[in-house]
């Protein structure tokens, strides 16, 4: 019943986004594989993600959705076992391709982690550490103008603007996750990829960060991994099912919980699993 | 009968009590294990703990004291004109006597009363080593029957036990603090001596180190014992030392914990720990034979005098040896720096040197900083390498080419050869051992302090 509800809501919600009658592909995925040493951890993955809409990715854990999350910015870089092959595209560009640097990549696909991790600065240098990297300001005064900008794009500056040089790690949970989202959004990225970004959040901070991305998705495009399937339907357009390292089912997010075509996906969303 | 046969028989008996706490509790529960407060075996330990800690105690006891005992009731039986003599010369008579008594060696001139004593001594020791080992053996055999008897079905054999155990960590512990008290409490009764001889104010502000010898000395004439040359000579090598370690340590961690793959790192790091287990006299007479000549012979080449034991030689032998401390301490450090830090620095597209630049070492850095004042004051304190390298002159210099001395290489000078332990010529050497052990004290606690501030920070 309590399901029931939501959809309705998320049918209203979303039909307006998916009836416009054109959109972009922004990030794309042919043939995706992804290996943890001998573990297949994703397995033949094709994904179009459309451009300044809000993409979820759902499924168990283990299902490999942070893996591929992971892949659009390349963060799995980092990881030595890990192998990706396939094909994976930004702007028609392929973002494994050699001649990409995997720092500008970054740039303009930006990440929000699942714990909030601001740096042990003040946070203000948290905003401009991503600015000043790429020297995207010149001066202080431009600098000021970044963090407000940012700050008010997280809807985080009217409860830090007398503070913004305090410890960024004094804030509560929740501000400080928007605080990442400030810092994301600060080196002015094109995606914002957000890995489970509200599990450790309490629920009001939760309908904070979840109005934010709502709001944010006039800007960027966003891809959201969470566990919790009335987020996804709450600020999804599109979600994708990913289940044993397959990604399933992918369509408009009101299709996926009201009429899925894959038993698999049926059995996830009704609670049989997962 | 010895003493390790008594303390033989009371671990025997504490043995047999632990086999018999545990079945005699066993037969109190009626073979059911579920009926006891605790597990059988807390039974069996309380038995064996209550025979046998009383009667250690007693015979540790009795060994310390026994032989005070009978050299006070040997002292008043000796004829009248000897206890009447002065306290050294009477402690002369009393140890000839135990001598005879207890090694058989005759003295030189053989007196009645010496051979008297000497029989009276050996017949009271032996009483009192059967009285102990009666005494011994009843207090074990009472704790261990007292003990059986308490146990019953609701007896709280654990937690007796573990009072008696955690008693016993405690008394451990405080061994250790009491021994770093006993240290301080002698360095500083032996400094009042000699600052009851020299002026505090010669000694930590003289500008001059001239001890003189202890026997050469007249009335008129006591030396000068100035710190400062000391001092400086100290600060010197160990800036030098820094000046070498904290670089060379802090980049080797840096690149064993951000750039090394677990291969090289896994054969690199016990690699470099090696050098802190390399004895620091070992480094010493590298110092002497090997660093001090090259530099010798390289200054020669530009022109320039330097003294094969120097500042630099010194310093820079130091500097090696305490290496692996900074690396391996500010290893752990950086190590510690969570991993989600280095992820949102990576995920905004910063490079790997910007991370570590930016954000890994600035949240590291207190916890370096931490690690480089306990580098110094191991600088500091070290006196094998600047004893064989550093040179004995006291000089004021700022050149590092010369030679200068440290409060260790003093320390070690003034209390080796032949000496007499009330002149200020070796009493100087307590009073330099202290404010070494202030300074370090100091710099150790300010360390410390300032790691456990950072590591608040993340747990």
């Amino acid at each position: 019943m309590e399901m029931a509800r939501t959809m309705t809501e998320t049918k209203a919600v979303g039909a307006s986004s998916t009836e416009a009658p054109k959109f972009k592909i922004k990030m794309s995925g042919r043939g995706v594989n992804v290996h943890y040493g001998a573990k297949h951890a994703l397995k033949t993955v094709d994904i179009d993600i459309r451009e300044n809409q809000v993409t979820a990715f759902i499924g168990p854990s283990g299902c490999g959705k942070s893996t591929f999350l992971r892949c659009l910015n390349r963060m799995n870089d980092t990881i030595d076992a890990c192998k990706v092959s396939g094909d994976l595209k930004l702007d028609k560009q392929d973002i494994y391709d050699k001649s990409i640097d995997v720092v500008q990549l970054r740039a303009r696909v930006g990440m929000v982690f699942q714990k909030a991790n601001p740096f042990p600065k003040s946070i203000y240098e948290n905003i401009v550490y991503g600015p000043k990297i790429h020297g995207l300001a010149t001066g202080k005064q431009e600098l000021d103008e970044i963090v407000e900008k940012s700050l008010r794009g997280a809807g985080l500056w009217n409860e830090v603007k007398d503070r913004l040089l305090d410890s960024g790690t004094g804030l509560s949970g929740g501000q400080q996750q928007r605080l990442c989202i400030a810092r994301a959004i600060a080196v002015s990225p094109e995606v914002i990829l957000m890995d489970e970004p509200c599990s450790a959040l309490d629920p009001i901070a939760t309908a904070h960060v979840e109005e934010l991305i709502d709001e944010l998705k006039s800007k960027y495009t966003i891809v959201i991994v969470t566990h919790n399937m009335q987020q996804a339907a709450r600020v999804s357009q599109r979600t994708a099912f990913f289940h044993l390292g397959v990604l399933v089912e992918e369509d408009d997010t009101a299709n996926i919980f009201t009429n899925p075509r894959d038993e698999r996906t049926q059995g996830y969303i009704t609670g049989r699993y997962g | 009968m010895d003493i390790s046969v008594v303390f033989l028989a009371v671990l025997v008996l504490s043995v047999l009590g632990m086999q018999v706490g545990r079945s005699r509790a066993m037969a109190v529960a009626g073979g059911q294990a579920r009926a006891l407060h605790s597990r059988a075996g807390y039974y069996g330990a309380f038995v064996a703990l209550a025979t046998a800690l009383p009667a250690f105690m007693v015979l540790f006891l009795w060994t310390a004291v026994e032989p005070t005992v009978i050299q006070a009731l040997v002292r008043a039986r000796l004829p009248a004109e000897i206890q009447a003599l002065q306290a050294d010369q009477l402690s002369l008579v009393l140890t000839t006597i135990e001598n005879l008594a207890y090694r058989n060696i005759a003295p030189s001139q053989s007196q009645p009363y010496l051979t008297s004593a000497a029989t009276l001594m050996r017949e009271m020791h032996a009483t009192a080593n059967w009285l102990m080992v009666g005494v011994c053996m009843l207090v074990a055999l009472g704790g261990f029957f007292l003990s059986r008897g308490r146990i019953t079905v609701a007896f709280r054999a654990r937690n007796t036990v573990e009072a008696v155990v955690k008693a016993l960590m405690i008394v451990c512990s405080s061994i250790a603090i009491l021994t770093t008290v006993g240290i301080v409490m002698s360095m500083l009764v032996e400094s009042l001596h000699f600052f009851a001889e020299v002026s505090p104010l010669d000694f930590f502000f003289g500008l001059v180190w001239d001890p003189r010898f202890a026997g050469a000395a007249r009335a008129d004439q006591t030396g000068q014992f100035g710190l400062i040359p000391l001092m400086w000579g100290t600060l010197f090598i160990s800036f030098v030392a820094m000046l070498v370690a904290v670089p060379i340590g802090l980049l080797s961690a840096v690149y064993m914990s951000e750039y090394a793959g677990p291969k090289f790192r896994k054969a690199a790091k016990p690699l470099l720990e090696v050098l802190a287990g390399i004895p620091t006299v070992v480094y010493g007479f590298f110092a002497l034979i090997t660093i001090g000549p090259a530099l010798r012979d390289i200054g020669a080449v530009f022109g320039l005098d330097i003294s094969s034991t120097s500042v630099l030689c010194a310093g820079l032998t130091m500097g090696i040896m305490i290496i692996p401390f900074v690396s391996s301490l500010s290893d752990d450090i950086i190590n510690a720096v969570p991993q989600s830090l280095r992820d949102a620095s990576y995920g905004l597209g910063a490079t790997q040197s910007e991370t570590i630049r930016q954000v890994v070492l600035p949240a590291a850095l207190p916890g370096i900083v931490g690690a480089c004042l306990l580098a110094v004051s191991r600088a500091l304190g070290e006196t094998m390498i600047v004893v064989m390298a550093a040179g004995i002159a006291a000089k004021l210099t700022a050149n590092p080419f010369d030679s200068v001395t440290t409060m260790t290489v003093k320390i070690v000078a003034q209390l080796t050869g032949d000496l007499e332990f009330n002149s200020p010529q070796t009493l100087v050497a307590f009073a330099l051992g202290l404010t070494l052990f202030v300074i370090t004290l100091g710099l150790n606690v300010m360390a410390l302090a300032i790691v456990r501030k950072y590591r608040e920070k993340y747990d």
